[in-house]
């Protein structure tokens, strides 16, 4: 979609024109719609870091803020791989489960002597092949994809336990120990990856074909078929993409832990994932949303946990007031978008 | 009739939207026991109008609505149920699930202490329709009912609200012909009842048979009424555009001269259940209609050609050579191009912009390398397809969803042309779109024809249908039983296309 500044901008001065009245008006609503939209939850987020730093003096350092970032990192990842599948109007639960089954394979391909850095492309590998095999039963056995991630946030935790032998694997000598805590001009390494997964998200979604295709399947599914769109392409490609998201994110956590564990990794990662997905103001049922948002969304809720930290909430205060700030959130944006919010 | 006291007198509505004036000091007055047709183009404010009526939106300050001489405020939807008012929506709102009876009394059930009482609910919607002499029975589920009982439904609702006041919002676009006559006896009986009816119908030809009195909206403005004998299509359409009917149906080509040779042919189409054994031929530069009730096949027939659902026989020709199609991207690829009736549901994507509407099936075509998009080229096609198409729209990253019927379809058949097509199946062409655009896209095919593209026009308006085709196929129960037209066969009437559609003759040869 274009800038909704120059959509409006654009009316201002064609409006005369001949366009009638009515639908010159309506322009004007839905132009107006379009750039609430596109600021979102921004200003949550300004509100929150504000709250923070007066609460504790400490939340707007260089240093805590490249700590949010980092912690920002592996959900940002998930979620814009998440932010393409719930486009298409489908849904992905089991990006946790590939992020764990992914690390695994991250280390113990680490542990190849000689050979160490292989565990990231393998880990790579092993997440796009889960997504892909998501994607086939979504698109060629047409189940839902709720049913489908579902089931295979299930099989593959197990896959991620019968992979590491039910244990946690280390490798202390982990040969890409520099993504998880090195930096680069002084930013840590996790956050220069997830920014460059927004970066190419953006552009997938904003300056290819596929991307039109993704929103167009998304927004009208039957249109799109009826339109020539291989509709199956593109939900084979979204899964997909969801699963090497995931398999990243198991890469950028092994890194980080010079460890796996198939049991604890990554557990509920899925959700909050949707969770930024969805502050990030993308419609549930498809066709509506940008990656921009998601970003922001993941920020936001990275936020609050680094914050309440800092605050010194207790944890389980912490898990109360994450919820309730995503419900609150959400809930102010459908009202600040009163009558054309679709989720 | 005008000696009684008006049950509704609008005067001097206006209403602002944040820089725009939608209406201006518009007047309408409607009296028990009349049908008043309200006419104009979409965009008109027609909508807006009746949106105030229900309590959608509030009038600005100064403008007066009065119900049976009694000034009244409508502030909701409420406030205009309890002054009797009651709108039957071109989308329906009912609740497939529910029974007919819940649907009608959705939130005003009848209650014996805390409880529903059905028995009561159901008796008193059984009267109801008992009165409107229907078929089914208010425990029947409304998803078990067609599109015509279901609007059934609606006004059946609006009764046993107690409503004077019914406005029906193009009430047969959904209908088929018999439908259609059962549902005009209704809105007779209706108004026998001392109902006044508020009629929106871009159809004139229900306008003719139905309205005692029509009003005319232009720009937002009141442009006048006529009544009785006063009402005639060229004065209507002069009121609505300030244009005359005389170029309405113009054509320019002339397939019957120049008939090209056969480009196009369909031979034993069939998909076992809707449609049997269908096969014809199309000529270059030639417009074909195929008529039909609603459910003879026609839209399925067409669906089976673009390769949208799949076939049990049947095979396609395009000059000469044998066409694979097994999917909607086989089709396009070949030049065959299929126009869907239902533009919002199946055609357009509301929430992309126009340029992507218009550039959506031939991105991949216009794309660099790696399916990079060539946006420099879409913003040509979209600006050249706004010009072309007289689409009036502020630019092209305008959202379709807020573009009127007619900008819509016209957005919709540039995204076709912009595939180059050879073949060209437009269905209901001309659904829901106002009468300026409505010409429009008759002399875009008529200029298309022109330059030799092969056209099928599947349409339920016959004037339409007579208007602008060279020859008609007429179907009925899913097959072809007759053609008019072509050499050999009868003139292309109204009357024997419904002889052949209702099965009374067989296509004389």
């Amino acid at each position: 979609m274009t800038s909704p500044n120059d959509t409006s901008a654009s009316i201002q001065a064609t409006g005369a024109a001949g366009l009638d009245a009515a639908s010159q008006s309506k322009q004007r609503r839905l132009a107006w719609r379009s750039t609430l939209q596109a600021i979102g939850m921004l200003p949550v987020l300004i509100i929150l870091g504000v709250v923070f730093e007066l609460m504790s003096g400490r939340f707007m350092s260089f240093q805590n803020l490249s700590i949010v970032m980092q912690q920002a990192s592996i959900n940002t990842v998930l979620a814009a791989g998440m932010t393409f599948v719930i486009l298409t109007g489908g849904i992905d639960l089991s990006v946790g489960s590939i992020l764990a089954a992914a690390a695994m394979v991250a280390i113990l391909g680490s542990l190849i002597p000689e050979w160490g850095m292989l565990g990231i492309p393998a880990a790579l590998l092993a997440g796009l092949g889960f997504g892909l095999l998501n994607g086939a039963l979504i698109a060629f056995a047409k189940l839902p994809p709720f049913i489908v991630t579902l089931g295979s946030l299930t099989a593959v935790r197990g896959v991620a336990r019968l992979l590491g032998g039910d244990t946690t694997q280390f490798n202390p000598q982990l040969p890409f120990a520099f993504i998880g805590n090195g930096t680069l001009f002084g930013l840590p390494w996790l956050v220069w990856i997830a920014f460059a997964v927004v970066i190419i998200s953006w552009f997938i979604l904003r300056r290819t074909v596929l991307g039109v295709h993704i929103y167009a399947v998304g927004g009208n599914p039957d249109a799109a078929r009826l339109t020539g769109i291989k509709v199956w392409a593109v939900l084979l490609f979204v899964y997909a993409f969801s699963g090497l998201a995931a398999g990243l994110g198991g890469v950028m956590s092994a890194a980080r832990l010079f460890a796996a564990n198939g049991l604890q990794l990554g557990q509920s990662y899925e959700l909050d994932a949707i969770a930024a997905v969805i502050l990030g103001g993308t419609s549930f049922v498809g066709g509506i949303g940008s990656i921009w948002g998601t970003l922001i969304g993941a920020l936001i809720i990275a936020i609050l946990s680094n914050g309440l930290i800092l605050v010194g909430v207790s944890d389980i205060w912490q898990f109360i007031i994450k919820g309730l700030v995503i419900i609150g959130a959400v809930a102010l944006d459908r009202y600040r978008l009163k009558g054309s919010a679709r989720t | 009739m005008t000696g009684s006291t008006p049950i509704l007198e609008m005067k001097d509505i206006s209403k602002t939207f944040p820089g725009v004036k939608a209406l201006t000091n518009v007047t309408l007055t409607v009296y028990p026991g009349e049908i008043h047709a309200l006419m104009g183009e979409n965009g008109a404010g027609k909508s807006t109008l009746m949106k105030i009526l229900s309590g959608a939106y509030q009038a600005d300050p100064g403008g007066e609505i009065r119900i049976n001489g009694q000034h009244v405020t409508i502030d909701g939807p409420l406030a205009a149920r309890q002054h009797g008012i009651s709108i039957i929506y071109q989308e329906l709102s009912l609740a497939p699930n529910l029974t007919v009876a819940e649907n009608m009394l959705l939130g005003r059930e009848h209650k014996s202490g805390p409880m529903v009482d059905r028995r009561s609910m159901e008796k008193a919607c059984q009267d109801v329709l008992g009165r409107l002499g229907v078929h089914f029975r208010a425990t029947t589920k409304v998803s078990e009912l067609s599109m015509a009982e279901r609007q059934l439904v609606e006004i059946a609702r609006a009764l046993i609200a107690n409503s004077r006041i019914l406005v029906m919002d193009e009430p047969t676009t959904s209908l088929s012909s018999r439908e259609t006559e059962a549902m005009f006896a209704l809105v007779r009986q209706l108004k026998a009842e001392g109902l006044a009816i508020i009629y929106i119908s871009h159809r004139m030809a229900e306008i003719y048979e139905l309205a005692d009195r029509v009003s005319v909206l232009r720009d937002g403005s009141y442009v006048g009424t006529l009544v009785g004998d006063e009402i005639s299509a060229e004065r209507l359409v002069q009121m609505m555009v300030g244009r005359d009917l005389s170029s309405f149906y113009k054509k320019e080509h002339d397939a019957h001269q120049s008939r090209g040779p056969v480009m196009f042919a369909v031979r034993n189409m069939g998909d076992g259940v809707r449609v049997h054994d269908c096969s014809f031929d199309l000529h270059e530069g030639e417009v074909l209609g195929i008529a039909g009730l609603v459910g003879a096949g026609r839209t399925e027939l067409a669906r089976l050609i673009y390769g949208a659902d799949p076939r049990t026989s049947g095979e396609v020709f395009l000059q000469g050579k044998h066409l694979a199609i097994h999917r909607p991207e086989d089709a396009i690829n070949s030049g065959v191009v299929y126009l869907t009736e239902d533009r919002k549901h199946l055609g357009l994507f509301l929430d992309l912009t126009v340029r992507e509407n218009v550039n959506v099936s031939v991105l991949g075509r216009d794309a660099r390398v790696g399916g990079v998009l060539n946006l420099r080229s879409a913003k040509e096609r979209a600006a050249a397809a706004i010009k072309a198409l007289a689409i009036r729209v502020a630019g092209d990253g305008v959202l379709v969803g807020s573009l009127s019927g007619g900008n819509q379809q016209k957005v919709l058949l540039s995204r076709l042309l912009e595939t180059k097509p050879k073949v060209l199946i437009l269905d209901e062409p001309t659904r829901g779109v106002d009468i300026g655009a409505k010409s429009e896209i008759y002399r875009l095919i008529d200029e298309l024809a022109k330059r030799s593209v092969g056209i099928i026009v599947i349409s339920s308006e016959l004037p339409e249908i007579v208007g602008i085709c060279d020859r008609v196929l007429v179907m009925r129960e899913g097959r072809i039983e007759g053609e008019v037209g072509g050499a050999g066969h009868l003139p292309v009437t109204q009357e024997n296309i419904i002889s052949i559609a209702t099965g009374v003759r067989e296509a004389a040869e």
